[in-house]
């Protein structure tokens, strides 16, 4: 069955389609286009290069360049790669129970990258997540801003700023998860905002005193890996991804916000729909959960699918997220179309799940919407994004499809089955399992 | 403000009891899925007293005078939740309304779900708002057996009002979940503490179960047993009248399931089955229906191998299959069935045949199908109100007829 010739000629051919797909433009022509940044196009074409939107419009205006590898996606739907400000994919970590503040720990240091929920993510169409350490802390950890690119480590998943650090934001919380009542875990709300404040307070004296400094070694204070994230912060350079609930809890975090001059945006937002003035005068973003029932923990058991619609009308910049695994990441689109249903436009919540959460990670000059110049992240759905009948066929990261339904080994993350736990076997180029190579040989090779 | 509270909260109350009574009510549906034959075009459907007096061709039936006419999209029978824990499992997740399992014994299936279930939990409404007439709740999938289940409409009023079968099943699990070191298993009991173990117990539960009968027919009175109630129930399994439920998930414990139908001549319902299709030969050929585990259900542990096509493969072997919300013990504190069904019919079960898993197949399974599950003169006045496609997520339900109690508590 197994001969070598065979698999020479799969890696060949596997190995040529890869190559391609960096070097010639890819051209998407016949598929209803929704670029997010502007009205849907009914019969539209986009053109990728070099890991870049070079165009996107209506079929009549669009130049097609004659090396161009064409791909007929008649009757489907493009739309941007989807954006989850708040997931926890990869099986990363932060914090650890001896203390409720401990912004030292990245997600970076602990993210699998090969986990199989970074696969199903893929599946659900989610090309950049925030991957968070958990709300068990009031400061649990710096958060990773990912790209889903086909991926051997976590280097392989960063997006780089223009400074060369890694894009991420840092994890806070309150509300109920952290009151720990031990370990030096605050034990109620009050204690929760005091310990919250004497951190921030130290962070500015640390920053302070290396301002005084003035560059003379000799008075800069020793190195604190927690204080200087947390005067990232206290710069603007570093958005506070928060955790909370509770109406009064929402209030507590625009308060602290205000005091320190924070960035910050709020998640899961339970109760905005009390507090959706508020919320729109401090201007702070919300990411929210959209739950099948509320309660299951105290804190929400007054959630409401209608608080996107609400915030909305007032005004507040709304992404959702899935929390994954709370939600799970390959029904994302299921959120948006939920907050349809209660209320929400329907541009709104398309752009909730892209554009809106692009702002919300500090991302939307690459990411989140189909323009020029943009990373050529998108999507090929069958049919409309927000239909339960709607199935995500391609997943397109950087001009590199990492995707697709059609693949037995995708089809198995995306609708599960035994094997869709395991590992992710990744599957281009040079670490291609023989099984994808001989399937790979039979179907005549990538398209 | 206070006044405003009190005055609306009033009104709201004389609503509900003003509304808590069955009405004579003509639905019209521009598509009514009766489930039992083709679907209806342009249809009216008669209620009075609580049940289905006539159905038809908008031509073909005549609304008597005083009749409330409400009109919709789409109109399906009321939904069926083959099991669920709503109404033990409740809202707040505090001890004080969680009720789904008793944690100082690994076997009890004396507990019955009459006993525990508050109508009034928020959840109840939450399904009900979704079109979701009638439930299989009790206890739930984390001990060995941890207790009963009833079948209750979702009136909200109380659980004697209510039940329409108060003994409906008994809840085994097999499995991880059924064992003591299982998370939030009962920590008092030592056993079962792994696959074989929790087997052995049941076998000797059901055989002292059958040593009793025995002994309850001696002729002299005084050497018959004292009752007791957990024998009772088992004994109840064994006669086939309050089948086991035993929820299995990896493919060993679906045979395990199986097997000991076949050693004591059970009548089984199936449960959970993640693991079905690499035994669906099996399942088959036994004969057992399958009330399968919700497709958005979490995939970790015994549950790593679920698929959003598990309902449909299942479907087409031509084994018996209902949906379900089961149990969860965190956010989403309880599934919408609707929506587990709407997975599935995107993902190989198909429209008609995921409305079945949550209409008139449900009803079969659960063995309430003369009175509930399909729309067809006679039966309960159980019906569902959409303004379009109730499968898709943006689609709305815009009222619940429960025994011809008109529930519509806004478009949801």
């Amino acid at each position: 069955m197994l001969n070598r010739p065979l698999l020479c000629l799969a890696a060949l051919l596997g190995l040529t389609a890869s190559v391609n797909a960096q070097e010639k433009p890819q051209v998407f022509t016949g598929a209803q286009i929704i670029p997010i940044s502007g009205a849907p196009i009914a019969r539209g074409v986009l053109v990728v290069a070099g890991g870049k939107i070079i165009a996107v419009g209506a079929a009549d205006k669009i130049a097609i360049p004659a090396d161009a590898e064409i791909h007929d996606v008649t009757g489907k739907v493009l739309m941007p790669g989807l954006v989850d400000s708040h997931s926890h994919i990869g099986s990363g970590s932060g914090g650890d129970g001896s203390g409720p503040i401990q912004p030292e720990t990245r997600v970076l240091d602990s993210l699998d990258a090969r986990d199989a929920s970074i696969q199903k993510a893929r599946a659900g169409g989610i090309t950049t997540v925030n991957v968070m350490p958990g709300s068990g802390h009031l400061i649990s950890g710096q958060t990773l801003y990912l790209k889903l690119r086909e991926a051997r480590t976590v280097d392989d998943l960063l997006i780089k700023l223009p400074d060369g650090t890694n894009a991420g934001g840092l994890k806070m919380a309150n509300g109920t998860n952290s009151m720990r009542g031990a370990n030096g875990f605050p034990g109620t709300r009050a204690k929760s905002a005091a310990l919250v404040r004497a951190e921030y307070i130290k962070a500015q004296e640390y920053r302070d005193k290396i301002k005084r400094a003035n560059g003379d070694a000799e008075k800069l204070p020793p190195r604190d890996l927690a204080l200087e994230k947390m005067s990232e912060v206290l710069a603007g350079q570093r958005i506070v991804q928060n955790h909370t609930h509770r109406h009064d809890d929402i209030l507590t975090v625009l308060r602290l916000a205000q005091e320190f001059g924070f960035k910050v945006v709020l998640h899961h937002v339970s109760e905005g729909w009390r507090v959706a003035p508020e919320i729109a005068a401090a201007q702070a973003p919300c990411s929210v959960i959209m739950i099948d029932s509320p309660g299951g923990k105290l804190e929400t058991k007054d959630a409401d699918w209608r608080t996107p619609a609400i915030l909305e009308q007032a005004g507040v910049l709304v992404g959702f997220h899935t929390d994954d695994p709370i939600c799970d990441s390959r029904r994302f689109l299921r959120s948006a179309a939920l907050a349809v249903r209660a209320g929400m436009t329907r541009q709104g919540a398309l752009a909730a799940v892209t554009i809106a959460n692009a702002k919300i990670l500090g991302l939307d000059a690459r990411v989140g919407s189909l323009e020029p110049g943009k990373d050529a992240d998108f999507i090929v759905l069958s049919a409309d994004p927000l239909s339960v009948y709607a199935h995500i066929e391609q997943t397109w990261v950087e001009g590199t499809k990492v995707f697709d339904l059609s693949r037995p080994a995708d089809h198995l993350y995306a609708v599960g089955g035994a094997g869709a736990g395991d590992s992710r076997r990744a599957q281009l180029c040079c670490f291609t399992s023989a099984g994808d190579l001989i399937a790979n040989a039979n179907n005549g090779g990538e398209q | 403000m206070k006044t405003i509270t009190r005055f609306s909260l009033l009104v709201t109350w004389l609503i509900a009891l003003g509304g808590a009574h069955a009405e004579n009510i003509a639905v019209m549906g521009a598509t009514i899925y009766t489930m039992a034959g083709a679907p209806l075009k342009d249809g009216v459907i008669l209620l009075r007293d609580g049940k289905i007096t006539a159905l038809g061709p908008k031509a073909s039936v005549k609304i008597p005078e005083g009749y409330r006419i409400l009109q919709a999209a789409v109109v399906t029978p009321g939904l069926i939740d083959a099991h669920a824990t709503v109404g033990l499992s409740g809202l707040l997740n505090q001890a004080q309304d969680q009720d789904m399992l008793e944690k100082s014994s690994a076997v009890q299936p004396e507990l019955r779900a009459l006993d525990a279930y508050n109508a009034k939990d928020p959840l109840v409404r939450w399904v009900r708002s979704y079109g979701v007439t009638t439930v299989n709740t009790g206890h739930a999938p984390a001990a060995l057996i941890s207790g009963q289940t009833m079948i209750v409409k979702t009136f909200g009023r109380t659980a004697d009002e209510d039940v329409i079968n108060p003994a409906a099943m008994t809840a085994v699990t097999l499995g991880r979940n059924g064992l003591t070191n299982a998370e939030g298993g009962p920590a008092a009991s030592k056993s079962p503490g792994n696959r074989s173990k929790a087997v052995a117990m049941l076998r000797a539960e059901l055989i002292k179960a059958q040593e009793y009968a025995k002994k309850r027919e001696a002729k002299d009175e005084s050497k018959r047993p004292a009752r007791d109630l957990k024998t009772e129930t088992l004994l109840r399994a064994l006669a086939g009248v309050q089948p086991l439920l035993i929820t299995a998930n990896r493919q060993q414990d679906i045979i395990s399931a199986l097997r000991l139908a076949q050693e004591f001549n059970l009548k089984i319902v199936l449960d959970g089955c993640a693991d079905a299709p690499m035994v669906l030969a099996q399942i088959k050929a036994s004969g057992f229906p399958v009330i399968v585990h919700p497709t958005m259900q979490r995939s970790y542990e015994d549950m790593e191998n679920l698929s959003v096509e598990t309902a449909g493969k299942l479907q087409a072997a031509g084994i018996p299959i209902a949906l379900q919300s089961s149990y969860e013990a965190y956010v989403p504190k309880t599934r919408v069935v609707l929506f587990e069904a709407a997975v599935a019919a995107a993902h190989g079960l198909g429209f008609e045949a995921a409305l079945a898993s949550i209409t008139s197949g449900a009803a079969q399974l659960l063995g309430i199908a003369d009175r509930t599950g399909s729309l067809v003169v006679g039966k309960d006045a159980d019906l569902a109100l959409y303004d379009g496609d109730p499968f898709e997520y943006t689609s709305h339900c815009t009222g619940t007829i429960v025994g011809g109690i008109v529930f519509a508590d806004g478009a949801h």
